[in-house]
């Protein structure tokens, strides 16, 4: 019989086991570890910065590297700004192409059109900045923007000169960049929305719109995490941004005025950053965008988890 | 009978998907405020006959339907498939509430997508239809709730309130208790006895025993083809084609 060589066979798979155990507990924790080490690197490099200026880092608005004065609210502002803005236009489109191509286009129509949204995001970001600064930043100055002051004018968000680079183009470039990731995970979510969901609402004698609601409302929490998506993706953009949006830390209610991002600031600067204050000036800006979106994608966590809690949406069904 | 108490008239309806042929010059004529069920073993055309009644089919893609259907002497693809569902509705094999929505806003869908805004006469109708479902005394208490934290069976009243909200005259359901446990199985038996009195219904079913319970007439499909189609009693004690017999009697299917 077999029985006296089991046991051996047993044992030398539980030792492959144990290795291969421990070796992808090890992968897994080596992510945990990059993240604690460049957090840690990021604290202890801006230590200069952080113990100078404190807190008020956070709500100074002047970055004087000659007086060596640095404070990071334009920078914070101008990210949050024009991210949003991003999100503000990119949004309804990117439902829009969603539902169209999840719920009405025919299916020789999707798949290439789904093609080319996957293209546009693997386009490289210096590509969008080049066509933003030379053929989108001068149609906004000589076409959009003098028709926002002229008609809009006495409004705060367009007034000033149109310079073209400012807030509003990096806002534009930013919403181009976010819409494929936005429009396709939207695309896929909506995909999954079970059969019999959309033919309940239609049995009740709904149109396709009301179908479509239901669906969107099935998928909300799936949609909100693709929303989150782009927001990441337009937090940390950094060359096409830099290109067309001025460069100018100044915080302003106009859209039409420059602006800087905290990710802008830090490609522009860091090979002049050559005093030990401004290198550390610099590395808290990171230290703050990481923050920044640490607090956005646990919020969207928690708005995740408020909208999922009440209904069981993935089970029972 | 004469025309005028048919609810539903159908004649030579021919279905395909694609290149398959899945229903063979059905006529079959639905009796005003009467149960009729559909049974057959399995891709014998009866989902697809009962889902071409609402145009449910128009969903699947490369669907296409010849013949007649009319229903209450008007042909349905003359009126808009949103005015014909809300007068012909549906029932569907697996509970189907929508999850995102209470117990309340559920049976208040349909009639919300109609316009309705009246919250009293929302909550009245609410009441009615969940009433006439025989849910009320279950969920009366729990009406904010979510609509799947209720059992299988209580999903599907859920879904048949939903329906009645709408005030259909027509309930078409397709296989409403396959999901079902024999418990929920019997009051949703029970519900259809009730129903009968004020809607027509025709239900898709695998169970013989159910067909020969709730129904009044029975339809027998194979292949696509309406074999026989009598007063239930009929079919089940003196069948006319052999096929049934052998059908119902076990020996296939």
């Amino acid at each position: 019989m077999n029985t006296n060589i089991q046991p051996q066979k047993l044992h030398s798979k539980n030792i492959g086991d144990f290795i291969f155990k421990n070796l992808t507990l090890f992968f897994a924790i080596f992510i945990l570890i990059i993240i604690v080490l460049m957090v840690y690197e990021m604290y202890s490099s801006s230590a200069v910065s952080r113990e100078k200026f404190g807190l008020s880092f956070l709500t100074q608005s002047v970055w004087d590297p000659v007086q060596e004065e640095y404070g990071a609210l334009p920078f914070i502002y101008g990210t949050l700004v024009s991210s949003f803005l991003a999100l503000l236009i990119a949004l309804p489109l990117s439902i829009g192409i969603a539902i169209f191509l999840s719920e009405i286009a025919p299916r020789w129509l999707e798949k290439p059109l789904s093609f080319f949204i996957e293209l546009l995001a693997g386009i490289p970001s210096i590509v969008y900045g080049l066509w933003g600064f030379f053929v989108m930043v001068p149609w906004l100055r000589e076409n959009v923007q003098p028709f926002l002051i002229e008609n809009f004018g006495n409004i705060p968000l367009f007034t000033g000169a149109p310079y073209g680079v400012g807030m509003l183009a990096a806002g534009i470039i930013l919403s181009i960049m976010i819409l494929p990731i936005i429009s396709s995970i939207s695309r896929d979510v909506l995909k999954t929305v079970p059969r019999a969901q959309k033919e309940a609402a239609l049995a009740l004698g709904s149109t396709r719109w009301q179908a479509t609601k239901i669906a969107l409302s099935y998928s909300r929490s799936g949609i909100i995490g693709a929303i989150i998506l782009g927001l990441g993706r337009a937090f940390g953009e950094t060359m096409a941004v830099t290109m067309v949006i001025g460069n100018r830390p100044t915080i302003s209610a106009s859209l039409l005025e420059p602006a800087y991002t905290m990710a802008s600031v830090i490609a522009n600067e860091f090979t002049e950053a050559t005093s030990e204050m401004y290198l550390s000036a610099l590395i808290e800006i990171a230290l703050v965008l990481f923050v920044i979106a640490l607090i956005i994608n646990s919020f969207a966590r928690l708005l995740v988890w408020s909208v999922t809690k009440h209904s069981d949406v993935q089970g029972k069904m | 009978m004469e025309s005028k108490n048919y609810k539903i008239i159908s004649e030579n309806v021919n279905a395909y998907f694609g290149k398959i042929h899945a229903l063979k010059n059905i006529s079959l004529s639905i009796p005003t405020k009467s149960v009729v069920a559909i049974i057959g073993p399995s891709g014998c055309g009866k989902s697809t006959f009962l889902r071409s009644l609402n145009r449910m089919h128009e969903m699947t893609p490369n669907s296409k339907i010849t013949g007649k259907i009319l229903v209450d002497n008007i042909n349905i693809y003359d009126i808009d498939a949103v005015l014909l569902r809300k007068k012909v509705g549906m029932i569907f094999q697996k509970p189907n509430p929508f999850p995102t929505m209470s117990i309340f806003d559920n049976v208040a869908a349909g009639l919300r997508m109609n316009g309705m805004k009246n919250k009293k006469k929302l909550t009245e109708i609410v009441e009615k239809s969940l009433q006439q479902a025989a849910l009320w005394d279950e969920v009366k208490d729990s009406l904010s709730k979510s609509g799947v934290s209720l059992s299988g069976g209580q999903q599907q009243r859920l879904c048949i309130a939903r329906t009645l909200a709408v005030n259909p005259e027509v309930i078409l359901m397709d296989e409403p208790a396959s999901a079902l446990d024999p418990i929920s199985t019997a009051k949703i038996e029970e519900l259809i006895y009730e129903l009968k009195k004020d809607y027509t219904i025709a239900i898709v079913t695998h169970n013989m025993q159910q067909a020969a319970r709730v129904s009044d007439y029975t339809a027998f499909f194979y292949m696509g083809e309406l074999i026989e189609y009598d007063i239930t009693n009929n079919i089940f004690t003196m069948p006319k084609k052999k096929q049934t017999e052998d059908y119902i009697t076990g020996r296939f299917g």
